[in-house]
């Protein structure tokens, strides 16, 4: 293993690590556009220049491996001489249209300038015009003036996504990012490109406008949209919630796993929010009667629940979903073993088969398929549809399915429906489902909660609160437990992670596991 | 006035009288292909070790020690090894190779087969500038009969490449790139070519006047090729001389003759007579003065000189010349040929353009030439290829040398 020193600190480094990455070992930064840890070695900007010893003159860190015995400097006065030179050239034809970009307050220009800039400008001529405000696909747009001709994104879409739809055109300080001819940058992880894009050049057509970076607070999540569970951020606007129409969750951003998603996210997951801000979200506990739907209290309704649960127990069926948290279904297996409840399911067959790659999409579109089944709760979806169909059930209690929009025919739902004598729907928006339903719970969003879901390799993640509930709506677990209180028995607690400690002590595959433990990473089952 | 040149026996131009130079008749008539048979009964190694001893430097700008290049190649590799040829001849003031290829093709094919048996190549490129359609279609004619004659197609074969138009695509691995189908951008180093060229294979790459001197080296040997030149660089060249002189062309010639003794074996100054400056190695040599002509013409001379021999292409300033139109023209070419690959000449050579534009059109400021200067030397070596380093070669010499000239069209 080749020992390195760097800026006086020594460190021992796997073969094959280039310099940037054994200084970030020792803490060291070295400034860089266009090197990215996993994409091929560009050598571009030319910003992240050391001086080695013996070396006639500052060399790049990203396409120098560790040797043995090297001795590296990052502060000398030629290699902060050189970054400020390099500096100013990224700098010459940029519009420096910082108060109108998208990107200022997380621009790499603007800290990087900052930090290793501050030169005085001596640009006085006329800039090189490019093409601006150019949509390279759904969900990217392209202002080519702001680019520093990096190539992140084109090596992303070589070497990634292995699409190959970007390129980089002209020559001199004409070259500018564009597509090849009859493409659009339309694969299902485009979006990755505006974050890798260090500068404004690359924007996202969706979060573009709505509100200035600085007035995002960020929590750290898992994405729900597939069985993968991506490592996310969340990016909610509480501080100015006149901006973007009211819209709370801002954008997703991956966030780096080395054992799930590295830096990525596909689209789906990424754009895939807008359910929790949308105007269907279902915001109060109701009661239907007729046609009308009176609100009630929260009371109101876990007294409902507990009345239609509390029958003769094969005259109950319970279709749990995925999409709970592994704390949801914990306190949900506690009601049914409380109330000897057998009738339990949650595998609803989608609508249509879900897609799925080599990358991170799978085709299981649930983030809690594992957590659910480790837990207990897989049993005989069908059967509990047919049992509905055939008159027997006297409630039906439903978690987030949307059955009239399933694999399932819908007549043969809708028949199913009319025939339980109490349906209670438990979700975050309103749906087929949720209007065919007697009584209707709102569920909290899983951003506006916490938890854990447990991947499809067994994985246990948490996701943090970033925003408040909408209305009245509540966690699952949260209710759940009430129910769990109003059936005699103890409460557990009132944060999601007591019932997590409840649920390691009684199922065997969550034994040892902690909130502690399982920290920002994720923790195997 | 200094004395003028030994002649010189000419070797790479002795066929261009005849007509019929670049037909397999003519070329076996001279004495070709016979350095072949020697080279055949050759080790390999012992090809390379001649080449070395020969002080055979590369003709196409770098000026690298040839023999040297061949034995970057890694021992005991087995996969295949390439051989290009660049072809691509487009530093401006240079013009040599297009007559080789002309008026000589079998003296490369020659020297390419030599080389493949000292590299254990079988299969070589050869990258021929776009706009050359002649020297390519002579080429081309030349590749057919060799295979019809069996010098080549027997375990060495030659692909013919030719470029698109850019300047870039004549350094090695913009080449290489361009070569392989992509854009022709220059590759980061290392690895060089010679461990990981062309498709991934080790890569030597030579300039066609280069190995055009291979036969003449196994023929007649490294010793007496040695002798011909300085110390540290053997045998002749093609200088391309044009500009403000009396018979522009090309001159084969020594590497030990005086910038002096070649302006004077070209017909001397034309123009107003009197010299002003001499750009001795293409465009992105830095210029020597008329006080600063008494140098050889070898690699290390012109290094002294604080200039380089490049491609040795030679072009003539008389007194009549504007300096800073002439680093305008140059400018601009450099700013419309670079690739846009790296920061630094992407950025500046647009902006040095329009600075000298600026001044030649009466609207510079004093801060201008300055900051040439200073983003000239800041830009320099930070680049991933030798472009900006030769483009800073007539930014920095021409107004360090002639800054009063600039100076006078900038208003007070």
């Amino acid at each position: 293993m080749p020992k390195v020193t760097i800026d006086g600190k020594e460190i021992e480094v796997a073969p094959g690590t280039n310099l940037i990455e054994a200084a970030r070992q020792l803490g060291i930064d070295i400034p860089h556009y266009c090197y990215h840890p996993s994409l091929s070695i560009a050598g571009q900007c030319r910003l992240c220049m050391v001086d080695i010893e013996k070396a006639p003159r500052p060399t790049i860190a990203c396409n120098t491996q560790a040797a043995d015995g090297m001795v590296v400097h990052t502060q000398t006065d030629r290699v902060k001489e050189t970054r400020r030179s390099v500096m100013e050239f990224h700098l010459i034809n940029h519009p420096l249209d910082c108060p109108v970009c998208d990107q200022a307050g997380e621009c790499w220009l603007q800290i990087y300038y900052m930090k290793h800039g501050l030169y005085e400008p001596r640009m006085k001529d006329e800039k090189v015009h490019k093409p601006k405000a150019v949509p390279l696909g759904p969900h990217v747009i392209l202002d080519a003036e702001r680019c520093i001709l990096c190539s992140r994104c084109v090596r992303f879409c070589d070497e990634v996504t292995r699409t190959g739809e970007l390129g980089i055109f002209n020559r001199g300080d004409h070259s500018e990012i564009g597509l090849f001819p009859g493409m659009d940058l339309e694969n299902k992880y485009s979006g990755n490109v505006v974050d890798i894009c260090p500068v404004g050049a690359l924007t996202d057509r969706d979060f573009r406008f709505q509100v200035r970076v600085w007035y995002l607070d960020t929590a750290k999540s898992i994405c729900p949209g597939c069985a993968r569970g991506c490592n996310i951020e969340v990016h909610v606007n509480r501080r100015r919630p006149h901006h973007a129409e009211g819209r709370r969750v801002a954008r997703l951003k991956p966030r780096f796993n080395a054992a799930v998603n590295k830096w990525w996210m596909c689209d789906a997951g990424r754009y895939g929010f807008t359910f929790v801000d949308d105007a269907d979200r279902l915001t109060t506990p109701s009661r239907r009667e007729g046609d009308a739907t009176i609100p009630i209290s929260w009371e109101e309704a876990i007294a409902a629940v507990k009345a239609a649960l509390t029958g003769p127990a094969d005259g109950i069926g319970v279709l749990a979903s995925p999409r709970m948290s592994n704390e949801d279904l914990f306190v949900l297996r506690r009601i049914l073993d409380t109330l000897g409840l057998r009738q339990v399911a949650f595998r609803v067959p989608p609508a249509a088969a879900g897609d799925q790659d080599n990358l991170l999409i799978r085709a299981d579109k649930n983030p809690n398929t594992r957590g659910a089944e480790l837990i207990g709760l897989d049993g005989d979806a069908s059967a509990i549809l047919a049992a509905a169909r055939a008159g027997k059930l006297t409630a039906l209690l439903v978690f987030h399915h949307d059955l009239l929009d399933s694999g399932w025919p819908a007549v043969e739902v809708r028949e199913a429906l009319g025939r339980v004598g109490t349906v209670i729907f438990a979700g975050t928006n309103a749906s087929a489902t949720s209007l065919a339903s007697h009584y209707v719970l709102p569920s909290a969003a899983w951003v506006e909660r916490e938890g854990t879901f447990t991947n499809f390799e067994g994985r246990v993640q948490r996701f943090r609160t970033a925003v408040e509930p909408l209305g009245e709506s509540r966690a699952d677990w949260e209710w759940l437990g009430q129910l769990l209180v109003a059936l005699g028995q103890a409460p557990a607690g009132e944060r999601a992670e007591r019932w997590f400690r409840a649920l390691t002590a009684a199922v065997p595959a969550f034994a040892g596991l902690s909130y502690q433990s399982i920290g920002d990473e994720g923790q195997p089952t | 006035m200094s004395e003028s040149a030994p002649h010189v026996e000419p070797l790479l131009m002795r066929n261009f009288a005849r007509a019929d130079s670049h037909t397999l008749g003519a070329y076996h008539e001279t004495g070709g292909y016979t350095a072949l048979d020697k080279a055949r009964a050759m080790e390999p190694a012992a090809i390379t070790e001649e080449v070395k001893k020969s002080n055979l430097r590369g003709l196409g700008g770098a000026g690298f020690p040839t023999g040297m290049k061949w034995s970057f190649i890694p021992k005991g590799h087995t996969g295949p090894v390439y051989l290009v040829v660049n072809a691509d001849e487009g530093e401006p003031g240079t013009f040599k190779d297009r007559y080789l290829l002309e008026r000589d093709p079998h003296a490369l094919i020659e020297g390419m087969i030599i080389t493949a048996r000292a590299i254990r190549c079988e299969k070589a490129f050869i990258y021929i500038r776009g706009e050359y359609v002649e020297p390519w279609r002579r080429f081309t004619a030349a590749v057919r009969e060799a295979y019809d004659a069996g010098y080549l197609g027997r375990g060495f074969d030659i692909v013919m490449h030719r470029g698109a138009g850019a300047y870039i695509c004549g350094e090695e691995t913009g080449l290489i790139s361009s070569l392989e189908g992509k854009k022709g951008w220059p590759k980061v180093k290392p690895p060089f070519p010679a461990i990981k060229g062309a498709f991934g294979a080790p890569t030597i790459v030579n300039n066609v006047e280069t190995l055009c001197h291979l036969p003449h080296i196994i023929n007649r040997g490294a010793e007496w090729f040695a002798k011909l030149g300085t110390a540290t660089q053997g045998g002749t060249r093609m200088y391309s001389v044009s500009g403000r002189i009396k018979r522009p062309g090309v001159y084969e010639e020594s590497c030990a003759i005086t910038l002096r003794q070649l302006i004077e074996r070209a017909g001397g100054v034309s123009g107003n007579g009197v010299l002003k400056g001499v750009v001795p190695g293409g465009s992105s040599a830095p210029i020597l003065t008329a006080q600063e002509i008494d140098v050889t013409m070898d690699v290390d001379g012109l290094r002294k000189a604080g200039t380089m021999a490049g491609s040795a292409g030679v072009i003539v300033f008389d007194e009549t010349v504007s300096i800073p139109e002439a680093l305008m023209v140059v400018a601009r070419f450099y700013a419309h040929e670079s690739c846009g690959q790296c920061t630094p000449c992407r950025e500046t050579t647009g902006w040095i353009y329009k600075m000298s534009h600026r001044i030649v059109e009466g609207h510079g400021s004093k801060d201008d030439l300055d900051t040439i200067l200073d983003l000239s030397k800041r830009g320099a070596g930070t680049t991933i290829c030798a472009f900006f380093d030769g483009a800073v070669g007539p930014y920095i010499s021409y107004i360090e040398k002639f800054r009063s000239e600039f100076e006078a069209l900038i208003p007070k």
